[in-house]
């Protein structure tokens, strides 16, 4: 992975402090562009994320390069995956049969609701009071945490970035790298404030130590361990757990009860197809050719305990969505959130859920269609995710189709409304078009800004409006091509 | 109905059209000439080691010289003897003080530069992250080519556990960089050493 930024590219000045995340207002839709000014307001902090993020798709592109499959492999992903969650109900039964045969516990969870409620009587059936953890987005997604704290459990993230995260009381802002968007000097004064360290010393080394030596004692004194799941295997009942940290190993090896949080999406049919998968990964993720930490667990260790449970919380009515139902492809390696030139300027927190950036825009409707009606407009449509992405999702396109629908389904904000229907109307009718062609470029010279720049008009919040030609294609075409043209 | 029927059949009644075969995987592995060679060179991308021999014709000889100025030494390899005993640990907890553990591979890939392990391997799994430094016997013979050819091991069907590190724990989590012993161990190194008739499978 990359090494230490050039100290060069550092903007001088004093601190500068760390942007915050989208408002969330009841009822209201998440406003991602507001939240994306402020970030674009913070230059360091932009630079970093931005660098970073954009230094992870060039390792990616490098590693992909040097693999001469790597289109088939996202194909073969794509059709085995697209296969899975065709005969979905048939791979789980698979996979329930032979956990159940290897000694795991099998459990499973309508929503979010239950996911956490069977989490907590597994601890409370075992007394246990401390849970120590690796990353889960599905566990984000159930905002288990919060729900176990209720009860007087204390919840332990193990993930550097995690935890970084859980101690400044912030979501993971990507869902490979949690902390992206934090710089040093953010961590630094989290961490001093939490786990006691100097807060003048911003040395990511000695940072890193810290959290290592703060968090052992916490692995060990832990009564159960949590895991997430990259792949679960229904030949053979295994569940794939990959980390760069060992945390999860920690989390599983440690604690005599072991708990994984399985989305029923992560199903794949066959061992063989870990070949696959696996080189795509990490590929796609940060560019190195494999995890840290591969993990393979298909039955509890001798003396301990393995629980899995097998979580829906919405997936099972996307499957039936004929536009979106691909998106349950999705391997999270974040290579779309790298990529993007939006997500790259504006940090995942800016987008108020769970999953941000371009998978995030298809996905976070599917939880809540008014929260998230805005984000749609959160892209420029370029298509850079869709082909980055290792499981062949059309990202771009399921955006564009999120629009329609919240148009549709009067989604969109009233503004943005009004504008796309007078377009419509205007499209829908070739005549009326290019009647108005020339009246609409006029009024792009002429509208005041108020209408142009309005709040609403997310896009040309940050920019000019493209100046308007002199003339039409069409006036062009008829004076200089019409009368030449020949007919077939 | 329980939510295991009710997910189940709401799976049913949204399955998506069309057929959607399962394809054949293909065998992508080109053969890379020195195995060995390419072992080495990823491990080392991933942030592992190797232990040189020192000429003495003693394969096991510069560990046995680290191992001497190490404080506790655990291990799960029969040519290794620890000061630390791994019959005698009754929770993995009793390992939170180990300087170096040091177990063999079942056997390592060249494309990623990954060693493998079995509950077998590690005897207690924790010994392998909860120690400061692990020590990995690789057998030059055991190494595979590819990560298609590792996922054919009949391990994946009998084994409780199969854990493939490539290189030490690292994270890159603060500003990107990058570190070596997030949580688990600091640092991997591989010593080549050919299975003695003890540790034969």
């Amino acid at each position: 992975m990359s090494g230490p930024p050039d100290s060069h590219t550092v903007i001088g000045g004093p601190r500068e402090p760390q942007p915050r995340g989208a408002k969330v207002r009841p009822g209201w839709p998440i406003d991602q562009s507001e939240a994306a000014d402020r970030f674009i307001a913070a230059p360091r902090h932009l630079q970093n994320h931005d660098t970073r993020l954009w230094t992870l798709r060039q390792n990616r592109d490098r590693i992909a390069h040097g693999i001469e499959e790597w289109e088939e492999l996202r194909e073969l992903a794509s059709q085995i995956k697209e296969h899975t969650l065709a005969h979905l109900d048939h791979y789980l039964e698979m996979f329930e049969a032979n956990a159940k045969a290897n000694g795991i516990h099998v459990h499973w969870a309508a929503d979010a609701a239950e996911h956490n409620r069977i989490v907590h009587q597994i601890l409370d059936e075992h007394g246990a009071r401390s849970l120590i953890k690796s990353k889960s987005m599905l566990t984000e997604e159930c905002a288990m945490r919060p729900y176990l704290e209720g009860f007087g459990i204390e919840v332990i993230e193990t993930d550097l970035g995690e935890r970084i995260q859980q101690l400044d009381d912030e979501d993971p802002s990507h869902v490979v790298v949690p902390a992206v968007h934090k710089l040093r000097a953010d961590v630094a004064e989290v961490f001093s404030k939490t786990i006691g360290t100097d807060p003048n010393n911003d040395d990511v080394h000695y940072l890193a130590e810290q959290q290592r030596e703060t968090t052992r004692p916490l692995i060990l004194q832990a009564d159960a361990g949590m895991t997430g799941c990259n792949f679960a295997i229904a030949e053979t009942g295994t569940f794939v757990v990959c980390t760069n940290e060992g945390n999860a190993d920690l989390s599983a090896n440690v604690p005599p009860l072991h708990i994984a949080s399985i989305g029923i999406e992560k199903l794949i049919p066959r061992i063989e197809h870990l070949g696959v998968f696996v080189r795509l990964l990490s590929r796609s993720a940060l560019g190195t050719p494999i995890t840290q930490y591969t993990s393979h667990f298909r039955a509890p260790r001798e003396g301990g305990e393995m629980h899995v449970v097998l979580v829906d919380n919405g997936r099972s009515e996307r499957l039936g969505m004929d536009e979106f139902w691909t998106s349950l492809k999705c391997i999270r390696c974040g290579a779309c959130m790298n990529t993007c030139p939006v997500y790259r300027r504006s940090g995942g927190l800016s987008y108020g859920a769970t999953y941000s950036g371009p998978i995030g825009i298809i996905l976070d409707p599917t939880f809540n269609r008014t929260k998230y009606s805005a984000l749609p407009f959160s892209s420029s449509l370029n298509g850079s995710c869709s082909n980055v992405c290792p499981v062949k999702i059309n990202i771009h396109e399921q955006i564009f189709a999120w629009r329609r629908v919240m148009a549709e389904t009067h989604e969109i904000p009233l503004m943005k409304q009004a504008m796309m229907k007078a377009a419509g109307e205007l499209l829908s009718s070739p005549a009326l078009y290019r009647a108005a062609v020339s009246g609409a470029d006029a009024a792009l010279r002429t509208l005041p800004k108020f209408i142009v720049y309005n709040r609403l008009n997310t896009w040309t919040r940050a920019r000019e409006m493209p100046k308007a030609p002199d003339h039409t294609f069409h006036d062009w075409w008829k004076a200089n091509r019409e009368k030449t043209e020949v007919q077939p | 109905m329980s939510a295991r029927d009710a997910i189940l059949e709401r799976i049913r009644s949204h399955r998506p059209s069309g057929e959607h075969p399962l394809p054949e995987s293909p065998d992508f592995t080109r053969p890379s000439g020195d195995v060995q060679a390419r072992f080495v060179e990823r491990l080392e991308r991933m942030g592992g080691e190797v232990l040189p021999p020192d000429g003495s014709g003693d394969m096991l000889a510069p560990l046995r010289t680290r191992l001497a100025a190490a404080g506790r030494v655990c291990s799960a390899a029969p040519e290794i003897e620890g000061n630390v005993d791994l019959d005698a640990i009754a929770r993995p907890h009793d390992l939170a003080d180990v300087d170096i553990s040091v177990a063999r591979a079942a056997f390592g890939v060249a494309e990623t530069g990954s060693v493998l392990f079995t509950e077998a391997e590690l005897r207690v799994n924790a010994m392998a992250y909860l120690a400061q430094h692990l020590v990995v016997l690789v057998d030059p013979a055991d190494i595979v080519e590819s990560t298609q050819h590792a996922y054919r091991s009949p391990l994946f069907h009998q084994a409780r556990y199969v854990a493939c590190h490539s290189g030490p724990s690292a994270t890159a989590d603060i500003e990107g960089v990058l570190i070596h012993g997030a949580q688990g161990v600091r640092s991997l190194t591989v010593v080549f050493v050919p299975r003695s008739d003890a540790s034969l499978r």
